[in-house]
């Protein structure tokens, strides 16, 4: 059964876009991520226009991270002032990251930016994932190996603008949230995606913040990070397609479900080298379509009117 | 596609058109028009085929072109930096049909010259596309085939052919086919009769292809009132996501 998209203005498959947000929701549910950094480039690979893929994303991850954010903060994993001061930083990073992307997309030149930003984040963390899980699994086995610190101290420690943050119990410049918020932000804008995948590493292993705290945290400014790039999307380049992101909201949400049940039944290190291959994958895919010679050289820019 | 079941209704049209043109014999050679006057675009929409239909004296040729609205045409050319494809130049284009169909009775190049067909504007290779950025003419020729290529791989431009029928000596029949991406606006249907290389006479229809529906009003407030439909966004999605985690909650 074919739909016709009023925004992507094409018509595409509407079962088959539900069992890619029902996968994605899968993985996502599995594994404990966003997966917006999956979803978007497989839009793009079925022929949905890259910004509309990107701004209509963007919308989705606002519906995925309430639901996630909700649950974790009945349990009150949530530390309400680390995140605002992200949030601070993500609004900053968000507004900017629109902003180039609109001047890139009267350019011309939007296509290949997402699809630098993907080859380039993909490849990071489907290579920290593979190799991650490969020297679990070997401590694992040979349990003598040292452990890493968790908190070191760095230059970062000697940054202006110290604050107290009871809940993660940290006394850290707001400095580091506030730059790892603008960094996620614009990649928020430029991707699509919640960021989670670059923010949770950067709280854990930058910050130093309880791991109980990371996920929850993350979620709840993500919210508001998304629904900004959404807004301006909206706004600047109406590339978000409400109903193409509804139909991914509900397969991903059903998909979550699954997802979790599925992540408890298997071995922890074993799923995240499945999910560095798949990331790996896909990453090797965009990068494909950037390099080989395309088809046909010329095409058509965002029609500017009659 | 969805034409047979209609067969019938055609056929009671095609013998009300030629009792018409028994009438009329004398002062037109030619009587045309269409199965539908306009193509709505709803959530269903992947497509479309309408059929033009009319009857003609019998002596000559039919050529049908039919021409979606103008408008302004950007092609960028990608070429290799740093060993990846992006683009480089464009070419800004006026004037361009947003969609083009022809179809004859047999080639172009048999039923009339070379200047009448110019003169009517008929057959894709005699469109006038103008480049507006002041692009030297070699280098907007690329743009221009690379234009007509593109648009007849989207579908949007029907490749010279000519699958008129005429049945009987009199009654012809063309299949007109839409695809999904198909652009809004007025379009204009040109039937022409031709004899001994002249067109004798012309009959014409127009034809509205709109957004209907949900897909409309999605498509207005998205770009006339974008801040309210960015917002509108959000709270469904806040709304869906507070949805989800209520129905899943105690699963």
């Amino acid at each position: 059964m074919d739909l016709y998209f009023p925004i992507a203005e094409m018509s595409l498959n509407a079962p088959m876009l539900f069992g890619l947000g029902t996968g994605v929701g899968i993985l996502s549910g599995m594994f404990g991520v966003g997966g917006g950094f999956l979803m978007t480039p497989l839009l793009i690979f079925i022929g949905v226009p890259p910004a509309v893929a990107v701004g209509t994303e963007a919308n989705q991850v606002v519906a995925a991270s309430v639901s996630g954010a909700l649950a974790h903060w009945r349990r009150g994993n949530v530390d309400i002032k680390m995140g605002v001061v992200i949030l601070i930083g993500g609004f900053i990073g968000s507004t900017f990251g629109v902003g180039i992307f609109t001047r890139l997309r009267n350019l011309g030149h939007i296509d290949v930016v997402i699809a630098l930003f993907y080859v380039t984040f993909l490849g990071i963390v489907g290579v920290l994932m593979v190799t991650e899980s490969v020297r679990a699994w070997l401590n694992s086995r040979n349990p003598t190996a040292s452990r890493r610190r968790l908190h070191q101290h760095t230059w970062m420690h000697g940054l202006p603008f110290k604050i107290r943050f009871r809940r993660s119990k940290l006394y850290i410049s707001a400095l580091m949230p506030l730059s790892i918020g603008i960094f996620v932000g614009i990649l928020s804008a430029i991707m699509g995606v919640g960021g989670g995948f670059i923010m949770v590493p950067a709280m854990i292993y930058l910050l130093g913040m309880p791991t109980s705290l990371v996920v929850g945290t993350s979620l709840f400014q993500i919210i508001f990070v998304t629904a900004n790039v959404t807004f301006l999307q909206s706004v600047q380049n109406q590339t978000v397609d409400i109903i193409l992101a509804l139909l991914l909201v509900v397969g991903s949400v059903i998909g979550a479900q699954i997802g979790t049940v599925l992540g408890a039944k298997l071995r922890g290190e074993q799923l995240r080298a499945l999910l560095g291959l798949i990331v790996l994958a896909v990453g090797l895919r965009v990068a494909y379509d950037l390099v080989a010679m395309p088809s046909e050289l010329y095409s058509f820019a965002v029609s500017g009117g009659h | 596609m969805r034409i047979t079941p209609k067969t019938a209704f055609f056929v009671s049209l095609f013998a009300l058109v030629l009792t018409k043109t028994t009438a009329m014999e004398a002062a037109t050679a030619l009587v045309a028009d269409l199965s539908r006057d306009h193509i709505e675009i709803t959530t269903s929409f992947s497509g479309t085929r309408l059929l033009l239909f009319g009857a003609t004296e019998g002596v000559g040729d039919v050529v049908v072109v039919v021409r979606g609205p103008n408008r302004r045409e950007v092609i960028r050319k990608k070429e290799r930096v740093l060993g990846i494809w992006i683009n480089r130049e464009a070419v800004t284009f006026g004037g361009v049909p947003g969609y083009y169909f022809q179809a004859s009775t047999r080639p172009l190049s048999q039923i009339a010259s070379k200047n009448i067909l110019s003169k009517h504007r008929i057959g894709t290779a005699r469109l006038v596309l103008k480049p507006l950025d002041g692009t030297s003419p070699a280098l907007a020729n690329n743009y221009r085939s690379a234009l007509l290529r593109l648009k007849q791989d989207h579908g949007l431009y029907t490749v010279p052919s000519f699958p008129i029928k005429i049945t009987g000596g009199r009654l012809f029949r063309a299949e007109l086919v839409f695809p999904s991406n198909v652009p809004t606006g007025i379009y204009a249907a040109e039937i022409y009769l031709f004899q001994n290389g002249r067109p004798v006479s012309i009959s014409r229809k127009t034809l509205t292809v709109r957004k209907a529906g949900i897909e409309a009003t999605i498509f207005e407030f998205a770009h006339q009132h974008s801040a309210i439909y960015g917002i509108f966004a959000i709270l469904v999605a806040l709304f869906a996501g507070w949805l989800a985690g209520v129905i899943f909650r105690k699963v």
